[in-house]
């Protein structure tokens, strides 16, 4: 069985109660970091090789480095659990099940980083998730963990949570922080990034839950022991959330470096595909990140076994590979439509975009109307290559990455599932029955790898 | 001081100047259009990317370039960065999908709008656009509504540049969000309106780069080709007094602010000056105002040429080519 180290204490009844999550051990990475140095707790984190675990994956420790402590202003932390990527719901998991880990993570954190005052923007949808992490918070504060001079130190702290206002773009940071200002959701222009100037023009670090969750076992066990987990730049353990065609959906922690095959075959995690099916294809982090065929998802285009690992899904670029991203791992079998479901992506990112800057409000409309029209049976050949150019269009052109994420989807399918597309133009008549590839599977598709 | 090259013009230029200012210093063909920048609108820009430029060398320090191309009204210069505008292929492409995507929900009203003749994205489209559009769907449409008993707000033509909502926030005490529900469907909400009885809201209309916000005294009355611009200014106690007035024969049909040649007012007019003196008589005309812009109304020869001023715009521009640096022109708005 693969180590947990978030999930260790998970399923002890009444955990998310403190005096449970206490006498199993809670709390003690406040401890152990108060009697460090704020640099040292830094450090640890740098060393330990943590990776944002929001989408990027950009190196946590780097990104406090970042932070101007040189500054007069007060310095935030926020925590970013806005989660609303379709296929991501990890971090809600762990808020609702060990609250205490993510307020932990928190106060320790906000040592490393100075910061006096932080928050935890929670999703609007999740407002039980927001009661719970309520009521853990009072009991923090009830046992000095909160506070004034937190444990008789000099350090006080106050952590607040914000409902989100409901939309998938305040998950974005900056859109987070001008949110949480009381404005409306859109992502700033960069530079300047939150580190210089984030929350009230104030230095800013924003952090992903599981990110800031990760802090934790890390202080407790040393950074040494933390990257003995994993492979390479890919450290410690990643939740995934797993969902579609498989026979054990769910939230699991993985240690980093597990082959994808045995991810989604083996009785520990997925359990396979559901009703003895083929795999179709994955979209292995999330809505946002391309989509593979099971070809390249188990083996990359040099036969080489494919791990959960930052680079190795990475590995063959946009041509023939994709990201591990926020760990949202969705399956789908043999009967899956790839149309409909690149339709379904891109009406999620139509209905999210801000509006602020026009190829994203513009082109995102566009590609769900012109899938719409080809999943209906309506489409035209020369539909295929006007949304790999209106994708292509929105891509890096856009002020946040949702235009990005909005274009790799369909760019993404109609690489490596053209055949389906054309097939769709074909046989209207087969297409406007919305179970067409249930009835009649269509696995016949070429992989085509133009590397 | 930073040293800058646009396009194989090297130009040196104020720390924490924008691409975008830097080209505009150096002038002609290399400036990016603008859709959203407004240099005298706190905040404005980064919105439309049709300013898009690539930064081929970051600096002089770090030469790496920028792997995205950059929105250049918000991004400042470094020291020896270099720039590529209209000699990147790829900031053509990227520009040629952003004209395009402006123009998809568009109505493309233009015969009917009071703005043709001088509007912004009717220039750009000529510019960059493609001459037929691939987009077959339903246009997006809202209904028209009034801000205030002045202004007509067609949110159809809206490009949500948001220069109008700035124009709303910087006018008046409080923060004002201008701008109501989400992507495609977000619109310009008459929450400006609650800046509409400041003396300046009517600033709003010469913002706006399109026929979104138009003036209601004007509306229907000309197209502004067959209307004749005349320099004019008045004692005004709250403005500058310096306005342009839009004449057919001794009628007044439309006064607005002065325009620079990339469309900006620097002095911004107050409403009694914009509303309520269509009288010629109110004003001390100053002569035939010169459109600095290519526009339907600069094709219009109702300007007299003064050969000496044309003499003085033609040796400096051979100073320039020369590649001496541009000394000031001696006349803001001339142009050959
Ligand atoms: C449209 C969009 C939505 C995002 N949503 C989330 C989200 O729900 N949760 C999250 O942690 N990061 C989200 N991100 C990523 C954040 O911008 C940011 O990179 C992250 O919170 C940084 O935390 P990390 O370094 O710990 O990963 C989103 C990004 C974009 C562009
Ligand atoms: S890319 Fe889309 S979501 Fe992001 S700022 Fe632009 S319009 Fe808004
Ligand atoms: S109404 Fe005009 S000024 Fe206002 S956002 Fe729309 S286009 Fe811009
Ligand atoms: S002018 Fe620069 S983005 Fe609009």
């Amino acid at each position: 069985m693969g180590k947990h180290i978030l999930f260790e204490h998970i399923n002890i009844p009444g955990i998310e109660n403190f005096s449970i999550y206490r006498k199993n051990g809670g709390y003690a990475s406040v401890e152990k970091a108060l009697k460090m140095t704020a640099d040292q707790v830094i450090e640890e984190v740098k060393e330990s090789g943590l990776r944002g675990r929001g989408g990027a994956g950009f190196p946590t420790g780097l990104k406090w480095s970042f932070l101007d402590r040189k500054s007069e202003k007060p310095r935030y932390l926020v925590c970013n659990a806005d989660e609303s990527e379709p296929g991501t719901f990890k971090d809600r998991y762990l808020m609702e099940k060990i609250p205490h880990l993510l307020i932990e993570g928190m106060i320790t954190s906000s040592y490393a980083l100075g910061a006096k005052t932080s928050f935890i923007y929670v999703r609007g949808e999740y407002m039980y998730v927001i009661r719970i992490l309520e009521k853990a918070i009072q009991e923090a504060y009830d046992n000095g963990f909160l506070g004034k001079n937190i444990l008789g130190s000099d350090f006080s702290h106050d952590l607040y949570v914000q409902p989100g206002g409901g939309a998938y773009i305040c998950g974005e940071e900056t859109a987070l922080l001008e949110s949480l200002e009381g404005k409306r959701g859109n992502p700033r222009l960069k530079p300047p990034f939150p580190a210089i100037a984030g929350l009230y023009a104030c230095p800013t670090v924003v952090n992903n839950v599981e990110s800031i969750a990760a802090v934790v076992p890390i202080i407790n066990m040393t950074a040494d022991k933390y990257n003995d987990m994993g492979i390479g730049k890919s450290t410690g353990t990643k939740i995934i959330s797993a969902s579609g065609h498989i026979n054990k959906p769910g939230v699991y922690e993985i240690e980093l470096g597990l082959p994808v095959e045995e991810f989604i075959y083996s009785d520990e995690y997925c359990g396979g595909i559901w009703k003895g099916r083929k795999l179709k294809a994955v979209v292995a982090g999330g809505s946002s990140v391309p989509i593979l065929p099971a070809e390249l998802i188990l083996k990359n285009a040099k036969g080489e076994p494919r791990l959960m690992t930052y680079e190795s899904l990475a590995e063959g670029g946009f041509v023939s590979g994709t990201m591990l991203g926020s760990g949202g791992f969705i399956v789908m079998d043999e009967t899956t439509c790839i149309v409909r479901n690149t339709w379904t992506y891109a009406r999620f990112y139509h209905h999210e975009s801000c509006g602020q800057c026009s190829p994203c409000r513009e082109g995102t409309g566009w590609m769900e109307k012109v899938l719409h029209r080809i999943e209906h049976g309506n489409g035209r050949m020369e539909d295929i290559d006007l949304l790999v150019d209106v994708a292509k269009k929105i891509e890096g052109n856009t002020i946040c990455p949702l235009g990005d994420a909005a274009a790799w989807p369909v760019a993404s399918a109609i690489r490596h599932f053209r055949e389906e597309f054309e097939y769709h133009v074909r046989y209207p008549e087969k297409v406007k029955n919305p179970k067409h590839f249930e009835l009649e599977p269509m696995v016949s598709y070429q992989v085509s790898v133009n590397s | 001081m930073a040293k800058v090259t646009i396009d194989g013009v090297e130009i040196e230029v104020a720390n924490g100047t924008t691409i975008l200012n830097a080209a505009r210093q150096i002038g002609g063909d290399l400036v990016p259009p603008a859709m959203c920048y407004y240099s005298s609108l706190k905040d404005s820009g980064g919105k439309c990317r049709v300013c898009l430029v690539k930064v081929a060398q970051g600096s002089a320090k770090d030469p790496r370039p920028i792997p995205k191309l950059v929105a250049s009204c918000r991004t400042p210069v470094a020291d020896g960065m270099v720039v590529e505008n209209l000699t990147s292929k790829d900031v053509l492409e990227a520009r040629k999908g952003v004209v395009e995507f402006l123009l998809i929900n568009h109505p493309l009203d233009c015969p009917v709008c009071d703005q043709a003749g001088e509007c912004d994205l009717q220039n750009l489209a000529y510019e960059h656009g493609a001459e037929a559009t691939r987009y077959e769907f339903e246009r997006r449409t809202f209904d028209k509504i009034d801000i205030g008993d002045k202004i007509k707000l067609h949110m159809t033509r809206c490009i949500l540049c948001y220069r109008c909502t700035f124009v709303a926030n910087q006018l008046t005490d409080g923060r004002s969000h201008g701008v109501l529900n989400r992507g495609d469907h977000s619109e310009i909400s008459t929450y400006i309106e609650k800046a509409i009885d400041n003396d300046f809201s009517g600033n709003m209309i010469d913002v706006c780069p399109v026929g979104a916000l138009t003036d209601k005294t004007f509306r229907f009355k000309s197209r502004v080709w067959f209307t004749n611009p005349k320099d004019a200014h008045r004692d005004c106690k709250k403005c500058s007094g310096k306005v342009v007035l839009w004449t057919k024969g001794e009628e007044v049909l439309r006064v607005t602010a002065r325009k620079d040649q990339y469309g900006e007012v620097k002095e911004f007019i107050c409403n009694e000056c914009r509303y309520d003196h269509k009288n010629i008589s109110d004003w001390i005309v100053e002569g035939p105002r010169h459109i600095d812009r290519d526009s339907v109304i600069s094709q219009n020869h109702y300007e007299k040429i003064d050969l000496q001023k044309l003499k003085k715009e033609v040796e400096r521009q051979l100073e320039f080519q020369k590649g001496k640096q541009l000394p000031e022109s001696t006349n803001g708005s001339m142009k050959v």
